[in-house]
């Protein structure tokens, strides 16, 4: 069989929710070993006890494996630390310091494994006076200014879910691809000190320099874009369906006419150029959307796009897993197996990229302490005798 | 001109060929150390229009947008639809380990400087190619722009107002910066890759899929354990509709009641309004630990939330991001730009950088790094490049083509 892109490579996990299982999990998909240290009361994977087999827990511990083991035990903490110590990489994402109070800092481990590279991502990073706070990327993403930007001008900021929880972790991963290159070529770990708050803020970059440099406040402007008129989601046939249509250009604005069969309008004075398209864009809208409505979100968006104009159908999460077209070539979910042969799920693809030289096999999501003989006995080097020990004084679960 | 300085990718060269589809790929990999040459048409490229401009002066050279999104990278002006242009880019493709495109699937192929050309002049050469729907598919020739990539991606449909048009995040494109990001973790993947097989590879990212991957709180909807929520619809199965995003003294702040809940549990919100005399006794005798919290009734949950929202606005954002800290409530501000400049722990952690931009006689505040490294740190080297900016130190000082050869290629519109 065919070595797996990262096969060879060991990451322990301490982790929840989000941003730290979707770290590791590119790593696992492709082909590391990647244990999760986890306890019933500290499941990672989230709320509902991320409970193998249900939901989104499932879905972003594909490949891994799982060590039952509390760690704020003396003992339990010494296994952790063997275990850790066979590690190439160490990741955690619980608040600022947590870790560092129960002993599994970068500071003791580079003690047990000085080449190690460890990775902690949390709210606001490791150091400065917010360091040990504790959020979730809900209210994150206000912080990092994307709650502002989103919505309508004249009402209040719109909710955008845990934005910054999608920005963070392929930041994560690049950090730790650069630190294990320039391992590799000195022989040299590191601590990645991540902020959510950091790696959000980079997707904000150009208003940032808008406000340094004009101090220019951004605010939100619904779904209008200087550069692009026609430029919104219009109603279309049936129940809270839209289609977004973005026209750029003179060229696109007369195919778009055309589609529309309303060849006039090109030249319409209120239209005929993009100046005058932002000047009445309130009417243009309306008309656009009279057009909009008579038909179904789908033939407005295969019309526009066979015409050179950008549009595209607001899928819903149905809409993406049962009718996109585009994604089932691709194979863009796939069926995995859920643990402990209960069915299976579907899951979106091992990695954020294809490559034409490797390819992930996804597995199913580890139940807690699967791998606990293994990792106790062959990483830990723990005999029968004290792991029987340990789980009668419950460290072990 | 700060120096280029010693980063974790020093000794790896990017030649990036992308617009602003893929853009902050090249930033990445440049501010941790690559050298990363950004390749224009001459005369710049199309994405210097874009702004905000530097003092609203729609100038090529200051395009706010550009700058943001190419520091750290060096510029040259390229021809690569000419024959001339193709040998000059194959000649640096020769020594380069990553080229980065955003072209039309086929394009490059085209040219003769697709993956199967550009193997044959370096095997080891990875190559990452950036396109609204990725190589293939019935999509692949479609058009896209970030409004079409986040209602194709998903993640329109769940939110805004139901009686308006679902919304994307206002200005430049998040999706083609996601796109980006998985382009660059894609790149350094195959860097992996490359140390036990020698060889380079192609990487595919398709924009669309990058704003899927941004919506996998879809999962239970994906699974059918949960139908697709009505937008505007609070949490499904709740008793009640929760404030999430209240106003303050001075804008906005983001925060729910949770009663026990490990996300946003209230005790502590509580504790800090009781301890400047905002809590009543009903607030203070709650119980919060109960675990129907979430199915309280609507009047229940108004009762909860009316001396919060009255707490709230009588706190500005700085206050309630300093109080949230020291009582450790998860909640905060609804940051605009100018309060993140102020932010006390970005500024203490030395996050804002001042880029130095001799030809506007100033210095302007960019953010900087996205990681604290402990070895060698993140950091941008240098501001974007001008146009042909580093014509004459690549052309001439590394490819040894002659000045009067430069000038023959120049009026010839090869570079």
């Amino acid at each position: 069989m065919a070595k797996k892109l990262f096969e060879g490579l060991r990451i322990v996990e301490v982790t929840v929710y989000q941003t730290g299982p979707l770290t590791t999990q590119a790593f696992s998909n492709l082909g590391a070993e990647v244990i999760k240290i986890e306890t019933g009361s500290q499941m990672t994977g989230g709320p509902g006890g991320g409970a193998p087999g249900v939901g989104t827990a499932n879905a972003k511990a594909t490949n891994k494996l799982s060590v039952s083991l509390n760690f704020a035990n003396p003992k339990g903490l010494e296994a952790a630390r063997r275990i850790i110590a066979t590690a190439d990489i160490f990741v955690e994402n619980l608040a600022g310091h947590s870790l560092i109070r129960k002993g599994l800092g970068y500071e003791d481990l580079k003690k047990i494994k000085p080449d190690i590279i460890m990775l902690s991502t949390c709210m606001q990073g490791q150091t400065g006076p917010y360091a040990t706070h504790g959020a979730s990327g809900h209210k994150l993403s206000a912080l990092s200014g994307f709650n502002h930007i989103y919505g309508w001008p004249d009402r209040e900021p719109a909710w955008i879910a845990a934005y910054t929880d999608n920005i963070a972790p392929p930041y994560n991963v690049i950090a730790i691809l650069a630190a294990l290159d320039y391992r590799r070529r000195t022989g040299k770990g590191q601590f990645l000190d991540m902020s959510q708050n950091e790696t959000g803020v980079q997707f904000m970059a150009p208003l940032i320099l808008d406000y340094t440099a004009n101090k220019r406040v951004a605010n939100r402007e619904g779904n209008k874009y200087p550069y692009a008129a026609p430029h919104n989601a219009y109603r279309c046939e049936g129940e809270d369906r839209w289609c977004a249509i973005s026209v750029f250009t003179e060229e696109e604005w007369h195919s778009f006419c055309r589609v529309i069969g309303d060849t006039a309008l090109a030249e319409d004075a209120r239209f005929a150029t993009l100046a005058a398209r932002k000047e009445n864009e309130e009417e243009l809208d309306r008309l656009v959307n009279e057009w909009t409505i008579n038909h179904s979100a789908e033939e407005v968006m295969t019309l526009m796009q066979e015409a050179g104009v950008a549009a595209g159908v607001v899928q819903n999460a149905e809409d993406q897993a049962q009718r996109d077209p585009q994604l089932r070539h691709r194979n863009f979910f796939s069926e995995v197996d859920r643990s402990g042969g209960t069915g299976t799920f579907l899951s979106p693809p091992g990695a954020h990229f294809l490559l034409s030289k490797a390819s992930c096999e996804l597995l199913p999501s580890p139940n807690l302490g699967e791998h606990n003989d293994y990792i106790f006995k062959e990483l830990a080097g723990l005999t029968d005798e004290e792991i029987t020990e340990m789980a009668d004084a419950g460290i072990i679960e | 001109m700060t120096e280029k300085t010693e980063g974790m990718l020093s000794p790896y060269r990017v030649l990036d060929l992308t617009d602003e589809k893929g853009l902050i790929c090249g930033k990445i990999l440049g501010d941790m150390g690559a050298d990363v040459i950004k390749i224009e048409k001459p005369g710049g490229d199309a994405t210097r229009n874009t702004g905000p401009f530097y003092h609203d002066d729609p100038d090529p050279e200051k395009s706010l947008f550009w700058f943001a999104l190419n520091t750290s990278k060096r510029g040259i002006t390229l021809n690569i639809e000419t024959a001339e242009g193709q040998e000059i880019f194959k000649s640096l493709a020769k020594t380069a380990d990553f080229v980065i495109e955003s072209f039309p699937p086929g394009y490059l192929d085209k040219l003769g400087l697709g993956y199967s050309d550009l193997e044959k002049i370096n095997p080891r050469v990875i190559l990452v190619s950036i396109t609204p729907f990725g190589q293939t598919g019935p999509y692949k020739d479609w058009k896209t722009s970030d409004i079409v990539a986040w209602a194709l991606g998903g993640d329109m449909a769940p939110y805004g107002d139901p009686d308006r048009p679902p919304l994307r995040i206002s200005h430049h494109s998040q999706a083609y910066l996601h796109a980006g990001s998985d382009g660059a973790m894609g790149a350094l993947t195959a860097l992996y890759q490359r140390w036990s097989t020698g060889e380079g590879q192609q990487v595919d990212v398709s924009i669309q899929e990058a704003a899927v991957h941004s919506s996998i709180h879809h999962n239970p909807t994906w699974n059918s354990e949960r139908p697709p929520g009505k937008r505007g619809e609070g949490m499904p199965g709740a008793g009640h509709d929760s404030i999430r995003l209240w106003p303050c003294k001075d804008g906005y702040v983001s925060w729910s009641h949770g009663g026990a809940s490990r996300l946003g549990p209230s005790r502590p919100l509580i504790r800090w309004m009781d301890s400047e005399g905002w809590a009543d006794d009903f607030l203070r005798e709650y119980d919060w630990e109960r675990p129907d919290f979430t199915r309280i009734p609507q009047d229940e949950m108004d009762r909860l939330e009316e001396p919060t929202a009255r707490f709230f606005m009588s706190h500005t954002k700085a206050e309630l991001l300093e109080g949230a800290v020291k009582y450790e409530v998860m909640l905060y501000p609804v940051a605009t730009t100018a309060d993140m400049l102020e932010n006390p722990q970005l500024v203490n952690r030395g996050f804002w950088v001042d880029v130095e931009h001799p030809e506007l006689d100033d210095t302007i505040t960019y953010p900087g790094a996205f990681a604290g490294l402990t070895e060698l740190p993140l950091r941008i080297s240098r501001r974007a490049p001008l146009i042909g900016e580093h014509n004459q130190e690549i052309y001439e000082q590394e490819l040894d083509i002659a000045k009067e050869k430069l000038f023959i290629l120049k009026q010839d519109g090869v570079i």
